[in-house]
């Protein structure tokens, strides 16, 4: 994968296209219309406005941050407790970040942060399942592939926001598990594609990080578990892989 | 439709935090060639988040108390079947969906 900071020259013609992001990002849509709806739902139920919800989606962006923006709300947590709650979930964005950086350090600061500020769990793993496929990223790609997510999230969450007035409760509808799903087909095509010939590798890791997170869990709020489990055991990887 | 000032400058801390990890490595790590062992790190970060993501789903903290999500792990089932099998997002995403609902429907 080191071989990829050899820099933009070597990409394909039209590998790096906005359009080719935005393509590549419609796969995802499904994940981001259901849980957007859900979070606009939830926070009408929880008492904020259609603008409030907007707000959250344009300016946080951050499902699992939303989600528990509104639960601390209604549990009439102070400020402090809700800033600091929503930098530690999503905390886990700089190893993110961390990790698609060395593919885009020939690019200018101002690109990288443009890349970085729209970052989500599923456009890094679009991201990596196209790093895993052996395939390099491109700037104008990763814009098009973020750009997409962040317009189809929030209008998501604002048709939820719109519909949460008739609809009180989503959770029948099962629209919450898109998340979980979501990750598992992204899960599937890190272990198939290119590392294959390190699949015993990956389910090593993955035992492992099944069981991390489990004792993890009974000590800590389960997302700082998240954090720990992933830099401890992609060390183990790291470790193994020699 | 309306806000208020606190919770407007509330909605903007909590963009700020979230913001910060996101771009702060871009900025830090620009020009630095990071060392073959922390590359290979990184290289698993997708493999050991995703994963770790997944078994959050799969767990309820609640009242300082740890439990399994029985809801969420019977829906797991036919959701990497179909992953596995397909290897599609949108069909993972639709089967894992209805299979909830399926779930809730029944127990």
């Amino acid at each position: 994968m080191s071989s990829s900071q050899n820099g933009a020259a070597a990409l394909m013609p039209g590998q790096n296209s906005y359009w080719q992001g935005i393509k590549d990002c419609i796969p995802t849509l499904l994940g981001y219309i259901s849980i957007g709806f859900a979070f606009g739902v939830v926070g009408i139920s929880s008492g904020i406005s259609v603008l409030e919800v907007a707000l959250l989606s344009f300016l946080v962006y951050g499902g699992a941050s939303q989600f528990i923006f509104c639960a601390l709300l209604v549990a009439g947590s102070p400020p402090a407790v809700i800033i600091f709650t929503t930098f530690m979930v999503n905390l886990r964005h700089f190893l993110l970040s961390l990790t698609l950086t060395p593919h885009f350090s020939h690019y200018s600061l101002g690109r990288n942060i443009g890349i970085g500020i729209l970052l989500t769990d599923e456009s890094f793993g679009v991201a990596a399942s196209k790093l895993a496929g052996g395939s390099r990223l491109g700037d104008k790609w990763m814009y098009g592939l973020n750009f997409a997510a962040y317009v189809c999230w929030a209008l998501s969450c604002l048709l939820g926001a719109v519909a949460g007035q008739w609809v009180e409760n989503p959770e029948p509808l099962g629209l919450d598990f898109a998340l979980t799903a979501m990750f598992v087909a992204l899960l599937v095509l890190q272990i198939g594609d290119g590392v294959s010939s390190k699949i015993g590798t990956s389910l090593t890791l993955i035992i492992c990080t099944i069981i991390t997170m489990v004792l993890f869990s009974f000590f800590m709020p389960t997302y700082i578990a998240v954090l720990l489990s992933t830099i401890l055991v992609a060390g183990l990887g790291a470790v193994i892989d020699q | 439709m309306s806000t208020s000032m606190p919770m407007f400058w509330l909605i903007a801390a909590c963009a700020i935090v979230t913001i910060l990890p996101r771009i702060l490595p871009f900025a830090l790590v620009r020009g630095v060639k990071l060392p073959a062992p922390v590359l290979k790190w990184l290289s698993y970060v997708p493999l050991v988040l995703l994963t770790a993501l997944i078994v959050e789903g799969m767990l309820v903290q609640e009242g300082g108390t740890l439990a399994v999500n029985w809801e969420g792990l019977l829906a797991l089932i036919p959701t990497a079947v179909v992953a596995l099998w397909t290897r599609s997002l949108s069909a993972t995403v639709i089967v894992g969906v209805l299979a909830m609902a399926m779930v809730r429907l029944l127990f």
